[in-house]
């Protein structure tokens, strides 16, 4: 009985205070990266798991971004405000002809601020000389035009200068045609074969992403083509620039304006809206790509959790002999947990240098600017380190839930 | 003063039929003793070493170690008993094989969350303590089985605990390295540590102070 009253009185505080057991956060980092020391090969390789998916994450982002600011920057130089018109094509490709009227009708229309007539006369072709058989046109065409035109399109010339009212039979060349044709250099006697006669080359266009028709063009004035090429006047593809702020308002009007009489057959388009579809099109097959990044983050998420549930195994004796030391089970999980975050942010570091040098080449070999999103490293950097703690819990717990008896008896 | 005292320790381990691997013992040790507990393999020494050195708890009987009754602490406060006032010696030795002879040796005190440096100190002069001074640096897989197990006792002793426990330390050496272990022991009981050697072998047993012999988990002599 007296035994019984000592000991009550014991565990109410006459005993000597036990001292807690801690582990200094400063000693945790070199505890928790002793298992990735020990065994070097199977910690590089489990952090390769995490820093291919996040490299993949990082690189979809990034080479989406790149190629979106690209787009992007590309239409705000060209600016969504220009507008074609044509009258349909017939079954040869050749573009049907609008009404000789069209030109000035859209001129009146409000919100509109420069328009360029072109015609395209399918009876002439363009050679680099007499001699080239008259079949091997090369899919290149003769487009008459006017001065208005490079205003228009807000188009640049590479070499020369443009076509003038006087000019007779003078070409500007579109940049695939002097391409096509071998023309790098100008000077007085460089001459084409357009349409039966010798044409003299006075300048060379630059490409125009919204207008490739007129990259595949030899450009002659509508004097040369009514002279020598039989040119009835009337044009066939119209380009017209208008209010940024009036693009829509001005769209509806073009059909009816340009051709009152059968405004069905008229075409308006506006050929920044192929570049407006290929960002939504980057856009998709970016979140599938996205997506494909995060299975393969899974993937190595789940590789390091059964690493780390191997090393649990693996390192009882361990376990129990830091129990034995004065471990508590706290210390054995932050322990196991320490070792999966590390593993995760090397991982994710690697794949973050990896994503953002995939983006950089790819860049780079497109002329793209380089613009990888700060939320696609920082973010791609917490992924990794929120899965290393997804993965590292099971196992950390495990450690911990081991009794010290268990831990040593099992390796004895 | 006595450090460890058994009263009608039992341990029973729960299966069909349950196995009761310690049967009722009893024992005290008194600071700066150096005991044996003689028994062969399967003879209940290891449950009722890791009872003694509070890594379990009893199914009945109590058990005060250090003055601190063992079976009423919870896991917080048995980890920081063991982390302050027990050394243990194990037969495998269990040294992180990735540090050097030094860095096991300090590690007995990692869980007090006193300074890397003290702990190096501290190492270095335990390791002085087991005549492995010249060795400290070297990685333990580089030393002989007898240096390790040197290593071991450094580790077990260099926080100055109130008492150390050795399971079967000379169990994985020669009787040459065997002997200098016990020497070695025995030095540092003469410099005041208390230790509890459990063992199976009678040198070992002879070499102390006093030895009870278990035996089924009963305490026979």
């Amino acid at each position: 009985m007296s035994d019984v009253l000592q000991d009550e009185k014991d565990a109410v505080g006459t005993r000597p205070q036990i001292k807690r057991s801690r582990l200094r956060l400063y000693d945790l980092i070199p505890t928790g990266t002793l298992g990735l020391r020990t065994r070097r090969t199977r910690a590089v390789l489990s952090a390769l798991g995490i820093a291919i998916g996040i490299a993949s994450m990082v690189a979809v982002l990034g080479v989406t971004h790149s190629s979106e600011s690209h787009l992007l920057a590309q239409l705000d130089r060209l600016g969504t405000n220009l507008l074609t018109v044509v009258n349909g094509d017939d079954l040869g490709g050749t573009e049907v002809a609008l009404p000789a009227t069209a030109a000035p009708m859209l001129r009146r229309i409000s919100g509109v601020l420069a328009v360029a007539p072109t015609a395209q006369i399918s009876t002439a072709r363009v050679y680099r000389n007499d001699q080239i058989p008259t079949g091997q046109t090369g899919g290149l065409a003769v487009r008459a035009t006017d001065a208005s035109l490079l205003d228009t399109l807000q188009g640049s010339l590479k070499l020369g200068r443009f076509l003038t009212v006087a000019d007779a039979p003078v070409t500007v060349l579109g940049h695939d045609v002097a391409r096509q044709l071998g023309i790098v250099r100008l000077d007085a006697g460089t001459r084409v074969w357009l349409g039966g006669h010798w044409f003299t080359v006075a300048g060379i266009l630059d490409p125009f992403t919204l207008a490739p028709e007129v990259d595949r063009s030899a450009l002659i004035s509508f004097a040369a083509a009514k002279d020598l090429l039989g040119y009835d006047g009337a044009p066939s593809r119209i380009y017209v620039r208008t209010d940024p702020d009036q693009v829509t308002q001005v769209a509806d009007l073009l059909a009816h304006t340009a051709n009152p009489a059968n405004s069905f057959q008229v075409k308006a388009s506006r050929p920044s809206d192929a570049l407006t579809a290929q960002i939504a099109v980057k856009q998709s097959s970016g979140a599938l790509f996205l997506g494909l990044g995060a299975i393969a983050l899974l993937v190595g998420a789940i590789g390091i959790a059964n690493v780390m549930v191997i090393s649990v195994l693996e390192r009882r004796a361990e376990i129990g002999l830091r129990r034995t030391l004065g471990a508590t089970r706290v210390h054995i999980a932050a322990q196991f947990l320490t070792e999966s975050l590390v593993l995760s942010a090397l991982g994710g570091f690697g794949g973050v240098l990896i994503g953002s040098g995939v983006t950089v080449g790819m860049a780079m070999a497109q002329d793209w600017g380089i613009a990888i999103p700060p939320v696609a490293i920082g973010g791609g950097f917490g992924v990794a380190i929120v899965s290393g703690v997804l993965a590292g819990l099971y196992p950390a717990m495990r450690a911990a839930a081991l009794s010290p008896t268990d831990a040593l008896r099992t390796t004895g | 003063m006595t450090v460890l005292e058994l009263r009608d320790v039992r341990k029973v381990y729960p299966g069909e039929p349950p196995v009761e691997s310690v049967r009722g013992v009893n024992l005290a040790v008194e600071a700066g003793e150096m005991i044996a507990i003689r028994g062969a393999s399967g003879s209940g020494k290891s449950t009722l070493l890791h009872l003694m050195a509070g890594l379990d708890r009893p199914t009945s009987g109590s058990v005060r170690l250090d003055g601190q009754r063992v079976e009423v602490l919870t896991d917080l406060q048995l980890a920081g008993l063991r982390a302050w006032r027990v050394g243990v010696v194990f037969q495998q030795f269990f040294l992180l094989e990735a540090l050097t002879a030094v860095e096991n040796v300090a590690s007995g005190l990692l869980y007090r969350g006193i300074p890397a440096r003290q702990r190096r100190a501290a190492a270095v002069e335990a390791l002085e303590r087991v005549g492995l001074a010249h060795r400290m640096r070297h990685k333990v897989t580089k030393l002989s089985g007898g240096e390790r197990q040197r290593v071991a006792i450094a580790r077990a002793v260099v926080g100055r605990p109130a008492i150390v426990f050795a399971d079967e330390p000379t169990g994985n050496l020669d009787s040459a390295k065997g002997g200098e272990i016990l020497s070695i022991m025995r030095e540092l009981n003469e410099e005041g540590t208390t230790l509890v050697v459990v063992t199976h072998e009678e040198r070992v047993a002879a070499a102390c102070q006093r030895f009870i012999e278990i035996r089924d988990g009963v305490v026979v002599s």
